[in-house]
C-alpha cells in the first residue's frame, strides 16, 4: 500500500471511501436491483453529479448556488436536442407537414430548423456543448458577480433567479425548445437504441464512471493548495485577498467546476431517462439538489452522493407507500437532518462510524508491515 | 518636498464618506526599515489610513506612492504582491486549518487559480514555514487548529502569515490587543526583529508598547495629522495632550 502516491485521492481514508460507493454502486445494487429499479439509481446518480458540484462550491467554498438546476439543465438539454434530431429524421416524421424537424416545431408551425439547433446533428459538437455551454455560463455569471463583490445571500437570490428566468424561457418558448412538456420521445444515440434493458445497464456503468471521475477530481482538487484556498476563502475572505490572492478568480473557477459536473450529470440524465424538461431547471429542483448535499454532509464528497440517494430513495419510498404525505415526509427528513445532523450524512460517519473503520484495517496493516503503532485514532 | 527615497509616500490623501472627511489632506512619509506608530483618538481616522494603504478603501483624492507605484487604482491582492502587508485589527486568521497551512497558503506562490493546484509542498516553503513560526513563538504548535490558539497566538500567527510574505511595508493594526503583558514584551522583541529588514506603520494604543517599538510617532485627529516627531516630543505637545493624551 503506497498511502503517499494516494495522496491527492485524500490519503488512506480517501481511498477506503472510493471502495466503499464502488461497491455499493458497482457491485450490490447491480446485482440485487432489476433494471427498471437500477434505472432509476442511475437517475439519482446524475443528481449527485450537481451534489458533489455544490459540496466544492457551496461546503467549501462557501458559495451557495440556488441554481445548479440551470447548468444540470443546459447539460441535458444539449444532450437532448442531440437526441430529439436524430430521432426526428425524415422518413419517421414523414406525416408533419414539415419533415425531418422535431415534432413538437412542426405543431408550433415552425417550418425549418431553428440555427441554434443546427449544430446539434453533430455528436462531437453535441459532447462538446454539454461541457462548455453551462461551464462558460457559469464563468459569464460567477465573473460578473464576484468581481463586483456579489456574495453570501445576493448570490444565491441572483442564483435562484436565473433557474426562474431559464425554467420561465424555456416554457415560453415551445416551439423552440418543446416547452413544458420538455424534449421527449428520444429514442437512439447514434443508432444505439437507448431504451433497451442493455442499453440501460451500459448507460448505468458509464454513468458510475463518470461521477466517481468527478469525485477523483473533486478529491484532487481539495488536495492541493486550492482546496485549503477554499476554506481560508470561507473562514476570512479579507484574509486570503490580503495574503495576495485574487478571491474572485477562485470563485469563479469552483462555480464553473460545479456548472460543469452538473451539466455531465444532466446529459446523462437526459441518455437515462429518455426526456429532459423544464422540471429539472427551475427553483424547486435546483434547491432540491442542495437538500441533497445538505442531506450528505456539504463537506464530503461522498456524503453528497450518499445524501442524494437517500432522499430520492426515500422521495420514491414514501411516494409509494403514503401518496398523500410524502411531501411531509420528505420535509420532516430534510428539518431532522438540519436539525440534529447539520454535518449530514457524514457527519453521522464521522461519530459514529470512522472509529470502527480506522481500527480494523490499521491493525491488519501494522501486523502485515511491520510498523510500529503510529498514532492514529484509537477509537472511542 | 524633497525626493527622498521613501519607501511610501502619503500626500494629500483625503476620502470622504457622504460628505464627511475621515481623512482629510493626509500627508506621510515612511522610511526604509522605519518603525512608525500611529496614534490618536477613537475614530481619527487610523484604521481607514491603513485601508487606503491597502485598498480595501477607495480614496476619493490624493497619492499613495509605494516604490514609486501609484497604490489608490490597484486592487488589493495587487497591491500585496507588490510587497505590503497588512494585519487587522481583530485577529483575522483561518480558524479551520492548522497553524502549518495558516502560513502554507500565505507562502507568496502559486497564487492564481492554476498556480494553487500545481502549488507544490516542497522543501523550501517547508523550512519557511517552520522558520517563521519558530521566529512567531509558535514552533511547537505547527499542527495545531488555529481556532484552538489563545489570542495572543492567534495575532502572532497573523503576523506569521504576513512575514510569509516577506513584505517591504508591513501595515499592524493594533497587534497587541487583548495580550497579557508578557505576550506585548515579546511581541515588542517580535516587531524589533522583523523591522530590521522592511518598514513597519503600526497603529497602537498600548503607550508602553508604543515607547517601546516606535522611531516615529505620528499623532491623527479628525482626520489630519497633529503632530509627528519621536515619542518624547509628540508627549510633549500641547495640542496632543489636549486632544489625547491628556484625557
Amino acid at each position: 500500500m503506497n498511502a503517499e502516491k494516494l495522496n491527492w485521492l485524500g490519503g488512506r481514508k480517501g481511498v477506503l471511501g472510493f471502495v466503499c460507493l464502488a461497491l455499493l454502486i458497482l457491485v450490490l445494487l447491480p446485482l440485487t436491483l432489476d433494471i427498471f429499479r437500477l434505472n432509476l439509481v442511475g437517475k439519482y446518480l446524475s443528481y449527485a453529479f450537481v451534489a458533489i458540484g455544490l459540496t466544492l462550491c457551496w461546503g467549501y467554498g462557501g458559495i451557495l448556488s440556488l441554481g445548479q438546476g440551470v447548468f444540470f439543465g443546459l447539460g441535458g438539454y444539449c444532450m437532448a436536442m442531440f437526441l430529439k434530431l436524430e430521432a426526428s429524421d425524415p422518413i419517421s416524421t414523414k406525416i408533419q407537414s414539415t419533415p425531418g424537424i422535431p415534432d413538437f416545431m412542426d405543431w408550433n408551425q415552425i417550418t425549418h430548423l431553428p440555427f441554434f439547433w443546427v449544430p446539434f446533428r453533430s455528436f462531437g459538437f453535441t459532447l462538446l456543448a454539454v461541457l462548455v455551454v453551462p461551464t462558460l455560463l457559469a464563468f459569464v455569471l460567477g465573473a460578473a458577480m464576484f468581481k463586483r463583490r456579489v456574495g453570501d445571500v445576493y448570490f444565491s437570490i441572483v442564483t435562484q433567479a436565473i433557474a426562474a428566468i431559464l425554467s420561465v424561457l424555456i416554457i415560453g418558448q415551445q416551439g423552440l425548445t418543446g416547452g413544458v412538456n420538455g424534449i421527449t420521445d428520444l429514442r437512439t444515440m447514434l443508432g444505439w437504441d437507448i431504451r433497451t434493458d442493455s442499453a440501460r445497464y451500459i448507460l448505468y456503468f458509464v454513468n458510475a464512471a463518470l461521477l466517481f471521475g468527478c469525485i477523483a477530481l473533486g478529491k484532487f482538487l481539495l488536495s492541493t493548495k486550492l482546496g485549503k484556498l477554499l476554506v481560508a476563502m470561507r473562514d476570512k475572505e479579507e484574509r486570503v485577498r490580503f495574503s495576495g490572492y485574487d478571491v474572485s478568480a477562485v470563485k469563479i473557477f469552483v462555480f464553473s467546476v460545479a456548472a460543469l459536473f452538473s451539466a455531465i450529470g444532466g446529459a446523462m440524465f437526459t441518455l437515462q431517462v429518455g426526456f429532459m424538461s423544464p422540471s429539472f431547471v427551475g427553483i424547486v429542483p435546483s434547491i432540491e439538489m442542495v437538500i441533497f448535499c445538505a442531506v450528505g454532509g456539504r463537506m464530503s464528497l461522498f456524503g453528497a452522493v450518499y445524501g442524494t440517494l437517500l432522499v430520492n430513495f426515500g422521495k420514491s419510498y414514501f411516494s409509494e407507500s403514503f401518496p398523500q404525505v410524502w411531501l411531509f415526509l420528505m420535509g420532516a427528513l430534510f428539518i431532522a437532518v438540519v436539525m440534529f445532523f447539520p454535518d449530514g450524512l457524514a457527519g453521522l460517519f464521522e461519530r459514529y462510524g470512522a472509529p470502527w473503520v480506522a481500527r480494523i484495517p490499521f491493525a491488519a496493516l501494522r501486523k502485515r508491515v511491520g510498523l510500529a503503532p503510529s498514532g492514529g485514532p484509537s477509537g472511542h | 518636498m524633497a525626493q527622498k527615497d521613501f519607501v511610501l509616500t502619503v500626500e494629500d490623501l483625503t476620502v470622504s464618506f457622504d460628505g464627511f472627511k475621515a481623512v482629510d489632506g493626509l500627508n506621510l512619509y515612511i522610511d526604509q526599515n522605519e518603525v512608525r506608530v500611529v496614534i490618536g483618538p477613537n475614530g481619527a481616522g487610523k484604521t481607514t489610513v491603513l485601508d487606503l494603504i491597502s485598498g480595501k478603501t477607495r480614496a476619493t483624492g490624493g497619492t499613495i506612492k509605494f516604490k514609486g507605484l501609484e497604490l489608490t487604482q490597484m486592487s488589493e491582492h495587487m497591491i500585496v504582491r507588490a510587497g505590503v502587508g497588512r494585519k487587522f485589527q481583530t485577529p483575522s486568521i483561518y480558524e479551520n486549518l492548522t497553524t502549518y497551512e495558516n502560513l502554507e497558503v500565505s507562502f507568496p506562490r502559486g497564487r492564481s487559480v492554476f498556480g494553487a493546484i500545481a502549488f507544490k509542498r516542497t522543501r523550501e516553503v517547508d523550512e519557511r514555514i517552520r522558520q517563521i513560526a519558530e521566529e512567531v513563538f509558535l514552533g511547537d504548535l505547527l499542527d495545531q487548529t488555529a481556532e484552538l490558539l489563545s489570542h495572543g497566538q492567534k495575532q502572532w500567527l497573523e503576523i506569521g502569515m504576513l512575514l510569509m510574505q516577506d513584505p517591504e511595508l508591513m501595515l499592524l493594526d493594533e497587534p497587541v490587543a487583548g495580550m497579557s503583558v508578557s505576550e506585548r514584551e515579546k511581541t515588542a522583541e517580535l516587531l524589533g526583529r522583523v523591522a530590521k529588514n522592511r518598514s513597519v506603520v503600526v497603529i497602537e494604543h498600548d503607550m508602553e508598547f508604543v515607547k517601546n517599538i516606535a522611531h516615529r510617532v505620528t499623532v491623527l485627529h479628525q482626520g489630519k495629522v497633529l503632530a509627528d516627531g519621536s515619542m518624547e516630543s509628540v508627549q510633549a505637545n500641547p495640542k496632543v495632550i489636549e486632544v489625547y493624551l491628556g484625557h
